[in-house]
This record gives C-alpha cells, structure tokens and sequence, in this order.
C-alpha cells in the first residue's frame, strides 16, 4: 500500500449501496471513540432532501442532549435538527423503565398497578434478574420505530440511527437470540424479540463501527466485526473517526518522521517569508513536524489493518477546534461527500 | 452567580493567555513539558513525583471514563514508582493486548506477575496483574464459607449472572481484589485502574448496592416465602410476581430465591470486606488521581469523579490531563498563516510545517479553553499536564517516557 494516501483500492471507501436500503443505522464504536457525535453526523446526513430520520440512545446517558445542547430528553420523540433540503432529525432517549412499563401497560392493562410496580422496584428487579431483559426492551422499542407507519401507511421513519452500546458490547445486545434464554418462553415480550431477531438480521439493518486510528479502537474494532460475522449480524462500514490529515507531501513524510527534515529547505523558506530562521524557531518548527510525521504513519499503519477486514470504510477528518454542534454538521458534510444520503 | 471568579465569556480568558504566552519567549522543547505546565497559568501543578515516591502513600487509585489513558497511566505510574525502588503491584482491568504483552500479562491468573524488566534502583520491583472478576468473586465465596456451601452457591445458575454480568461486579471485584492485595503487606504500593464506570457513584457505592440489592425487599419475599412482609403486601405481590415471571420466566425467580437462602449466611462478611476496602480508601495511605484528556465529554466525567470524590471526602491528590499539544515553535498565529499561504508554492516544506504548527496553536487554544474552564470549576484540584505522544504506548521505554512527562512538574 502506498504509504501516501493510506488508501487501499481493493475496498470501497464510500458509503456501500447496501447502506442505501438499511432502514435501521446501528453505530457502535469503543468509549472516547466519539460514537454519539458520529451517530448525530450520520443521521443529519441520512436526513438530507427532505427524508426524516430517528436519532435514538439507549444507554441512558443523555449523549444527545449534551451533544446538541438541549434540555435532558424525555421518552419521546423530539425534533432537534433541521437537515440540508428540509429534511429532519428526531431525538429519542430510550428509557428501560419506561419501555418495562410500557409493555406492562400494552398487554396487561395495569394502569394504576403498573405505576406501583415500578414504586416496589419491579423493573429493577426483573432486569436485575434477568440482564438480557434490558437488551430485548432496548431494540424492541428501536424495532417499534423503524416498522412504525404513519397514516398513509409509509414508515414514520426513512432511517433510524442508533447510538448503540460500544463494540465490547454490542454483539451481546444484538445478539438477542441468546438474551431470550433468558426470558419466558412465551408471552408478549417473547414474540416482541423474535421480531427484533428478524429485523436485526435483515437487509433493512447495518452495523457501522466507529474508530479512532489507534492501536486499541483498532483491535477492538477487528474483533467487534469477527463477532458480528460469527453471529450473522451485518456489518456496514468502519466510520474512521478524527483522522489527521496529512499536511505534508510523500516525499517528505517519511523523511520527517524519522527526524530527517531537510532543515536548510525550511531555513531558506521561512527566510524567504521574512521570517528569522532563529536555531530554536527551526528546532521547534522541526519537533512539531516530526510529531505530526509520526502520528500520520502511526495511522497509516492502523488503516491497514482494518482495510484487511474488507469492510467499507469511511473517513471523517480531526476536528481542530474540539467537536461541538457545529462540528457535527462539519462532519454530515464529509459523510455526505462519501455517498451518505445520496 | 454565586462563583467567587467571575465567568467570562467562552474563549476571552483562553485568548488573554494566549497573547501573554507568545510575548514572553519562553523557550519549548518536546521532551521537557515541564514549560508547557508553566504556561497554563491555571491551577497548581500536581507533583505526581511526591505522591509515587512517598512512603505512607499505599494505594494509588485512578479514575476516568473510557478512552482517556487510564491503564497506560496507572502502568506508567508503577513503572515510575519501581524503578525509584518501591515494591509496586499494578491491578489493571482491560489492558491493550500489546501492554499486556510487554507487562508479561499474557495469562489471566488472577495473580501479580513480576514484570522482567531493570530498575534503576535495585530495590525495585514490579508487578502486574489483570482483573478476572468472577474468578474473584469465586475465590471470595470460597473463602467466606466451607467447600460444600462454595460449590453450591457456583453452580447456581443466578450466582452466575451476578458474577458475570451484574452492573457494579467489576467496580466490586476490583476492590475486592485491591483488599487482598493490601492485607498481604507484600508490597509497598499498589497503583489500581478503575473500571471505565460511567460514574465513580457505581465505584463507590459498589459494595453496596450489591448487598443492597441482595438483601433488599423483593429479594426478602422471595427468601421467605409465606412470611412476614409477603402477607402486608398481600394482593400487590401476587400482581407483582405475575407480571415478572411473565417476562422472565419462573424459573429465573426461583434460582434467584434459591440463591439467596444460600447465600443469607455471607452478607455479614461481605458487608464487614466492603467496609474495610472503604477505610483503606479513605485513609492517608490512598491517593486517588482523576485522568481526563482535553475533550468535551472526558473533562465532564473528569469534573464528576473529583466532586464526588471529593464529596465522600476521598483523599483526592489532583487531575491527570492526559494527551495534550502545547505548541513547541514559537511564532504567532496570524504570521504562522500569512507566511504559510505565501509559501504555498514557493517552499512546500516551509509551508508544511508552518501549517502543522498553526494546526498546532488552533488544538492548543481548544484545550486551554477547556482547561481554563475546568480549573474555575475546581480552583484547587491540582493538574499534571501530559503531552501526547505521537504513537500509542506498548513497551516499556514508551511507559517511561510517559512516567518523565507525568513526574516533570514540581
């Protein structure tokens, strides 16, 4: 692979047609990876040309709402972006209480009783006792809104994004088969997870995993997809988050790296600037562009082993100035550059 | 706002900063960061240096959410701590394979292994070890009750969803495992990594809410059935127990009833463990230090663990800002970018690096921003600032490069 672009051919570095058809965007990514931001990304993207798309978290942690700077959500679905051509993104915040109380109150009819039940600690109890309870109420209530149709009988939805568990977890929370060991072997929520199972091993889901280019994001990320083959779970494309980008030329890359800069070609040049080619300006010019030679061959090396996965992958650049609400749709921008949304 | 500092608007103090730095020539080098820290101006240094080094200190706790360096540091740390002649144990939770491998973690034995490596001192040692919780929380059961009761209690099918995937085990176990560490009195220091919990409230309260939940009320129905609480509660149980067992099955409910008959007998040592783990922590032998990076999210985690802490009035030694970028070259901004541009076509080279150093300034003025609004948040919680490396740290030379950076401020 040339070391220039860190680009490998053999694998589509675009968003796969098969991303075209998935309804339900289920984004995973090692904590500090900036999952939720590229989840929000994702979905602004998806929502572009007037489509409406579900923005949905499920690990209780309000990452949305800090992310776009509201209020903490309740368990509803909100509007909290307008996208590019009209489209919109809708904000849900999974509640596991709430979904409990929610199927209680479907097929038991409880009303009054329901609310004493979770007073006696019910709900904590039952997915105490039963963890994999938590994961069948969580994609439930995501399946709920991906097949949910309105009026005219089209989806509510054209794409759900999930701001799913991260990769040491995300097979476990798919993998819902198993969780319903668990569980009663017949009932409402019994056939509630055998529709997840269909829906999570259909053409309408995909897995995307999100990574930083760094040794550990990388080795879970090359885990999290063997696990998600082995248990037939679809994966989409590697989101290779806050990549730097390269601000030198090839010739000059490996060079600098190895702390060999051609140091009169910087002296003559800052001169040529105006600028007093001081020993320590050079010196220090010199350290930062050594540290950033190193940091780009370092990735360089990281991509390699996840373009050996032969999953697509996309790329989202480092954002200098820290990821707030802006940077978000900096980042819709480059997915949509890559095919997200056409 | 009742803060004594009054808050400026976003970014106004990070500029002021900014322009004082780059009027006072001070001279950067990548290698001694100790400039870098000086030019924060924020909240004093914290002098990891003292606390690896000082005999009373014991127990080194680190805290953070996931991402932020946390194993690395606490490596580093140990790494530091032996080679200035202390006998050091590293309790680690979920090392990068390649750490694993150069601390010679290979095997998941439950138990410190000695990490071949020279010291400058030679009465230093270190040991490493990486957390198996249910292996833990097996040997703890088998201690706290005889061969026949232990086998019992492993077999049932509930005791294996706690020790296995109950949220708060691993905070509990690792605790557990710090506690028979301590009581050995084999080492002179020993430098834990915390789970990536998502708030230190599951560390703390982890012991517990273990016992809490296992002698709480519903479990006490199901221990006693026919008794007591059960008939007050009378109609409210029966829809209660009907409405769980139509999720999760009756079989669960009684494995779990199962459970905890066996297991009543034990609470009262688990509870008086748990009690003993909490002095050690909060005693003067135990520093706990909060590692963060320079983001958004991590410096809002970072901000909960030091109230906390601070609240269960922890002993707290200071913040860890990990993976920082203090500008090395000295040249403004404006002029870095004129220049750049001119050069663009004239000197690629020159231009390049100018480029990578205005990315450089740009990165800086972010995290100072940060870093200036977590110090008004917490005035004096002490900060170590460490510069990023350029690559991800593995071996041991690396571990001590990250050790000279964490120890240079004084």
């Amino acid at each position: 692979m040339a070391a220039t672009t860190g680009v490998d051919e053999q694998v589509a570095h675009r968003w796969p047609s098969a991303a075209r058809r998935a309804r339900l965007h289920v984004v995973t990514g090692k904590g500090g990876t900036g999952k939720t931001t590229v989840a929000a990304a994702l979905a602004l993207a998806l929502a572009a040309e007037g489509r409406r798309v579900l923005l949905a978290e499920v690990e209780e942690r309000q990452g949305i709402a800090r992310l776009f700077d509201v209020p903490p959500l309740p368990y509803e679905e909100r509007k909290i972006a307008v996208a590019s051509g009209g489209g919109e993104v809708r904000a849900l915040a999974v509640d596991i209480e709430a979904a409990l109380l929610e199927y209680f109150e479907m097929f038991y009819n409880l009303g009054f009783a329901g609310r004493s039940l979770k007073r006696m600690g019910a709900v904590e109890f039952a997915t105490t006792l039963a963890p994999g309870l938590r994961d069948v109420l969580l994609t439930g209530k995501i399946k709920e809104t991906v097949t949910r149709r309105g009026s005219d009988s089209r989806p509510v939805y054209d794409a759900v994004v999930m701001d799913a568990p991260p990769t040491g977890r995300i097979v476990t929370f798919l993998n819902v088969t198993v969780a319903m060991s668990d569980l009663a072997k017949r009932g409402p929520i019994r056939s509630q997870a055998d529709g997840v199972v269909s829906l999570l091993h259909s053409d309408d889901t995909l897995v995307h995993l999100v990574t930083l280019l760094e040794d550990m994001p990388v080795a879970e990320t090359l885990e999290a997809i063997a696990d998600l083959k082995a248990a037939n779970l679809p994966v989409g494309s590697i989101i290779v988050n806050a990549a730097t980008v390269s601000r030198l030329s090839a010739d000059a890359l490996l060079p600098a790296a190895e702390n060999e800069l051609d140091m009169q070609a910087l002296a003559s040049g800052l001169a040529m600037a105006g600028i007093e080619p001081e020993p320590e300006l050079l010196a220090g010019l010199t350290a930062e562009t050594t540290d950033h030679a190193v940091r780009v061959l370092a990735e360089y090396e990281c991509r390699e082993q996840l373009t050996a996965a032969g999953v697509p992958m996309l790329s989202l650049p480092r954002l200098v100035d820290g990821a707030d609400l802006g940077g978000v749709y900096e980042l819709a921008d480059a997915l949509a550059d890559q095919g997200v949304g056409r | 706002m009742n803060s004594p500092t009054p808050s400026p608007t976003r970014g106004s103090a990070g500029d002021d900063e900014r322009g004082k730095d780059e009027g006072d020539g001070e001279r950067n080098d990548l290698e001694t960061p100790r400039s870098a820290v000086r030019r924060m101006k924020g909240n004093r240094a914290l002098n990891l240096k003292a606390v690896l080094t000082d005999p009373q200190i014991h127990v080194v706790v680190t805290c953070g959410s996931g991402g932020v360096g946390k194993t690395t540091t606490a490596a580093a740390m140990a790494l530091y701590a032996a080679d200035a002649g202390r006998k050091v144990a590293v309790l680690t939770i979920d090392p990068a394979r390649r750490l694993a491998q150069s601390l010679g973690l290979g095997d998941l034995d439950n138990v410190p292994r000695k990490v071949t490596v020279e010291h400058a001192s030679d009465a230093g040692e270190l040991w490493a070890m990486m957390l198996d919780t249910s292996r833990t929380f097996d040997e703890m059961v088998a201690c706290k009750s005889t061969p026949d009761h232990a086998a019992q209690i492993l077999a049932n099918p509930f005791y294996q969803t706690i020790s296995t995937s109950f949220s708060g085990t691993q905070e509990y176990m690792a605790m557990e495992k710090l506690s028979q560490l301590a009581a050995t009195r084999e080492y002179d220091l020993i430098v834990v990594d915390t789970p990536p919990s998502r708030s230190v409230l599951d560390f703390l309260d982890a012991p517990q809410r273990l016992s809490s939940f296992l002698d709480g009320r519903m479990i006490r129905l199901l221990a006693t059935p026919g008794r007591g609480v059960m008939k007050v509660v009378g109609a409210g149980l029966h829809m209660f127990t009907r409405a769980v067992t139509s999720v999760i099955g009756g079989q669960m409910l009684n494995d779990a009833a199962t459970f905890v008959q066996l297991f009543e007998g034990m609470f009262g040592g688990f509870r008086e463990g748990a009690q003993a783990t909490y002095e050690l922590l909060r005693s003067s032998q135990t520093a706990f230090v909060v590692v963060a990076v320079p983001e958004p999210d991590a410096l809002r985690e970072a901000s909960y663990f030091a109230d906390r802490l601070r609240g269960e009035r922890m002993p707290l030694a200071g913040l860890i800002l990990n993976r920082t970028h203090p500008p090395v070259a000295d040249l403004p901004a404006s002029t870095t970018a004129s220049a750049a541009a001119d050069l663009a076509v004239a000197s690629p080279l020159t231009a390049a690096a100018l480029n990578i150093h205005g990315d450089r300034l740009t990165v800086n003025a972010a995290e100072r921003r940060m870093r200036a609004r977590f110090d008004r948040a917490h005035p004096d919680l002490p900060v170590a600032e460490v510069q990023a490396l350029a690559f991800d740290a593995h071996d041991v030379p690396a571990l001590r490069l990250i050790a000279a950076r964490l120890t240079a401020a004084t």
